[in-house]
């Protein structure tokens, strides 16, 4: 569904209202729900990927090199990461007004 | 950075497939341990598998007409009768490749609920496909209430907990019945395979997924699923709250395969309930009297369980 | 050539069922269907009938089973009565909605309380607003012709909705009537294999049963609405197909001595063949009677029902179920409905009759057409309680 739904007429609906393209949700930007935003700090990681198993919104990607990085469209700022990294390399800073 | 010493620590969480099958940007509140469940057993899962879901958390956050979280087939239809139609799907597809109208392939089927979903208004259908023996996995995401509804009880709201419709007050202090044990429920059905889990246990938990797919029959999983909404506790404490969980005793996990007991967690000694039960808003009435009956129930069902994974190890008399 | 046989409606509806080659048949039991689901765990059993029989443990689970089944592309049966209906009726309303094609015989039964398990039509008129595409059938011949037809309507791509088939019953279920059947070479080229439009398969992902938002659920609603509108013309080319196949046409409403009758007598499933014989009587009489048959109930023939009773200035409806504090018989509510813009009314009187299995005579449609016509006015009554 490219369209807003505000636009989205009856005929624009699938037979049963099925949704045909997988994971579309992926358009929706939870980022904006946050209040308060993770800090990286990637000296002190050690790469053990707990913050990316961890996170309930799938907003931490592992890189190549075994560092991360979170994805600040979808990061709800619930501090997970943070509260479950075992060497502080990830705190949360309020996000400014 | 790659040196000698980093190719030796390769950590699990960076073995297993960066790929979801429960996609980002669902609705779940901050720090639901329980999405953290979903996505953990769609990962477990795969490409190949098909999901029912009843009406809760889960399916609201993930289906909000016209978007969908779901990168693998999925069907939502009512609030009771998940089992009943995953046991619809599976003989579907059973019977469409026996007759060779679709390609013979292995395809999971998987029916998920919440606690109301399975231990109330979804008890009936359960029963009904784990007793007809339907190649499927059952898996119950248990936030120990109706919390998509606003934090209602259910029978698996554990004893004391304080919720919209068990609440403390003056008279009566939370809920006055002791926890629903599903998973022994589910075990009385003499199905191949019963497992408890957490979100705070990753690997276990999907093993125990894998496991319970790998399996020819019904396969149930309890995953106790840690909700801040509805427990009151700061969202970052999720993961925490569950390892607590474990730790106390409070939600032992383990395993029934084919009748025999096994503990996930070898746990020598248990940490004092209230460890776990102080630190949530849900229990944060208790008397010292209600916490004291919490801890002798909590030891007394973690012995009766070792007494299980002692009288079904291989050796025993049977 | 096709064959003529005595058999029990209930079992040539099961073997209609075997022939449509049905994949999953999910059923509860509950008296008056029993035989009908018995029957087809016995072909089942002894391979004649290749399906995954599911024994499930309650009604609303049998609907939820079908609704996977069809959702997995698996074509799907259930049958039902009376408490089996209501308990199921939750999902009954979801399959329509979910359009999903399957097909659900009725045996038509009254609801408690008093528990009964005798014939009268409470069950069915409990679920008309569910979106089902649903037919009555007046005898034994037509159960099993509709089972076909049943899933040829729902599985067409211009329908794809859910079909119900119902029976009277008793009067019908437990019956011998004389059944044509059809060979098995003509219900495959009547019915080919189910193509469902979307399937739950990993190869081709889809999410179905989404909830819907305030700003969507009316659009929703609308294409569901729609999708019922235009089945007609589609339902009546099916049945001209088999009719072409078979020899027996069917249409929305039957007609049977209307020319130019004035009074004209309306029923719904197999009292309109009580009511052909009561006709028989009048007219042997000099009364000028006829009698409309509701075959096709949703969608509601508007179009074929008004054009039947033209010319009528009194029509007399027969309904088999109340609705209380309402306007008396369901049926006949409906047909007030249907005939309440047109510039000429016919006076519509409408007596309940037949409720939990009471018999239904000749003779009493003769009392009530004489009932009818002595007392003015637009009333209901139930015809032959004793005061």
């Amino acid at each position: 569904m490219a369209k807003p739904e505000h636009e989205i007429t009856w005929r624009d609906l699938n037979v049963g209202y099925v949704v045909d393209e997988p994971g579309n949700a992926r358009i929706y930007r939870t980022g904006d729900w946050r209040s308060q935003r993770p800090i990286y700090n990637p000296d002190r990681c050690i790469r053990c990927g707990m913050c990316y198993i961890y996170c309930p919104d799938m907003a931490i990607r592992i890189l190549a090199d075994g560092s991360i990085e979170h994805d600040l469209y979808y990061c709800k700022g619930c501090g997970i990461c943070a509260e479950e990294c075992p060497t502080g390399a990830i705190t949360m800073l309020d996000e400014e007004e | 950075m790659d040196t000698y010493l980093d190719r030796l620590n390769v950590y699990a969480s960076r073995l297993v497939s960066q790929k979801e099958y429960f996609v980002p940007g669902h609705r779940a509140c901050q720090g639901c341990a329980e999405a953290l469940a979903l996505r953990l057993v769609a990962k477990a899962l795969g490409r190949n598998n098909v999901i029912a879901c009843a009406t809760g958390c889960m399916e609201i956050v993930s289906s909000p007409l016209p978007l969908t979280s779901w990168d693998v087939p999925w069907i939502h239809v009512a609030f009771d009768n998940t089992a009943a139609v995953a046991s619809g799907i599976e003989a579907g597809l059973k019977v469409l490749m026996r007759k060779g109208r679709i390609p013979t392939q292995r395809i999971n089927v998987m029916g998920m609920a919440g606690d109301g979903g399975t231990s109330d208004i979804g008890l009936q259908a359960l029963s009904g496909a784990l007793e007809r023996g339907h190649n499927m996995i059952y898996v119950c995401f248990d936030n120990e209430a109706y919390m998509n509804t606003g934090i209602q009880r259910s029978s698996s709201t554990p004893f004391g907990a304080s919720t919209t419709t068990s609440p403390a007050g003056t008279k009566v202090h939370g809920q006055t019945t002791w926890k629903k044990n599903m998973p022994e429920i589910a075990a009385a059905h003499n199905i191949p395979y019963v497992a408890t889990a957490c979100a705070s246990y990753p690997f276990d938990l999907m093993e125990k997924v894998k496991k319970a797919a790998d399996i020819e029959g019904p396969a149930y999983i309890h995953i106790l699923s840690v909700c801040p909404t509805g427990w009151r506790i700061p969202p970052q404490s999720a993961i925490h709250a569950g390892r607590l969980a474990v730790e106390t005793g409070f939600f032992p996990l383990y395993e029934v395969e084919r009748g025999r007991y096994r503990l996930s967690v070898d746990l020598t000694k248990l940490r004092p309930v209230e460890d776990y039960l102080k630190m949530q808003g849900r229990f944060r009435h208790l008397t010292d009297e209600m916490i004291a009956e919490i801890q002798e129930r909590v030891q007394k069902e973690y012995r009766k369980l070792e007494k299980k994974v002692e009288m079904t190890s291989p050796g025993s008399a049977d | 050539m096709a064959k003529r046989i005595g058999m029990e409606v209930s079992i040539a509806a099961a073997e209609a069922v075997k022939q449509a080659n049905a994949d999953i048949i999910a059923a509860y039991p509950i008296t008056p269907q029993t035989h009908i689901v018995e029957h087809l765990s016995e072909l089942v059993n002894n391979g004649e009938l290749d399906a995954e029989f599911i024994p499930v443990e309650s009604e609303h689970s049998a609907m939820s089973v079908c609704t996977g089944a069809a959702a997995a592309g698996a074509r799907s049966f259930t049958c039902t009565s009376s408490q089996g209906l209501i308990l199921m009726s939750e999902i009954v309303y979801a399959a329509s909605s979910l359009r999903l094609p399957m097909l659900m015989i009725l045996a038509n039964r009254s609801l408690n309380s008093p528990l009964s398990i005798w014939n009268d039509h409470s069950d069915v008129m409990a679920i008309r607003d569910c979106g089902w595409i649903q037919i009555f059938a007046d005898n034994g011949q037509e159960v099993y012709d509709h089972v076909f037809v049943g899933y040829r309507v729902a599985e067409d791509r211009n329908i794809l909705l859910p079909f119900i088939l119902n029976l009277d019953g008793f009067i019908l279920t437990h019956v011998i009537e004389p059944i044509e059947m059809v060979d098995q070479e003509v219900a495959d080229r009547y019915l080919p294999p189910y193509q469902p439009l979307y399937r739950l398969h990993p190869d081709h992902p889809v999410t179905m049963g989404c909830f819907g938002p305030p700003i969507l659920f009316t659009e929703a609603k609308k294409a569901q609405d729609e999708a019922m509108n235009q089945t007609m013309p589609h339902i009546i080319k099916a049945w001209q197909e088999f009719g072409d196949l078979t020899g027996r046409y069917y249409n929305p409403v039957e007609v049977n001595g209307t020319e130019g009758a004035k009074t004209i007598i309306v029923t719904q499933g197999a009292l309109g063949e009580t009511a052909s014989v009561g006709i028989d009587q009048m007219r042997a009489v000099n009364e000028t009677v006829g009698l409309v048959k509701i075959r096709l109930w949703r969608p509601f023939p508007f179009e074929e029902f008004r054009k039947a009773v033209k010319g009528a200035e009194l029509v007399v409806v027969m309904d088999r179920a109340i609705s209380y504090g309402g306007p008396g018989g369901p049926l006949a509510s409906e047909i007030r409905a249907a005939l309440y813009q047109e510039e000429s009314r016919p006076r519509v009187v409408n007596f309940i009759i037949g409720l939990g299995g009471r018999d239904v005579s000749p003779g009493d449609f003769v009392h009530m057409v004489e009932r009818a016509k002595a007392r003015p006015g637009e009333w209901y009554e139930i015809h032959g309680v004793r005061e």
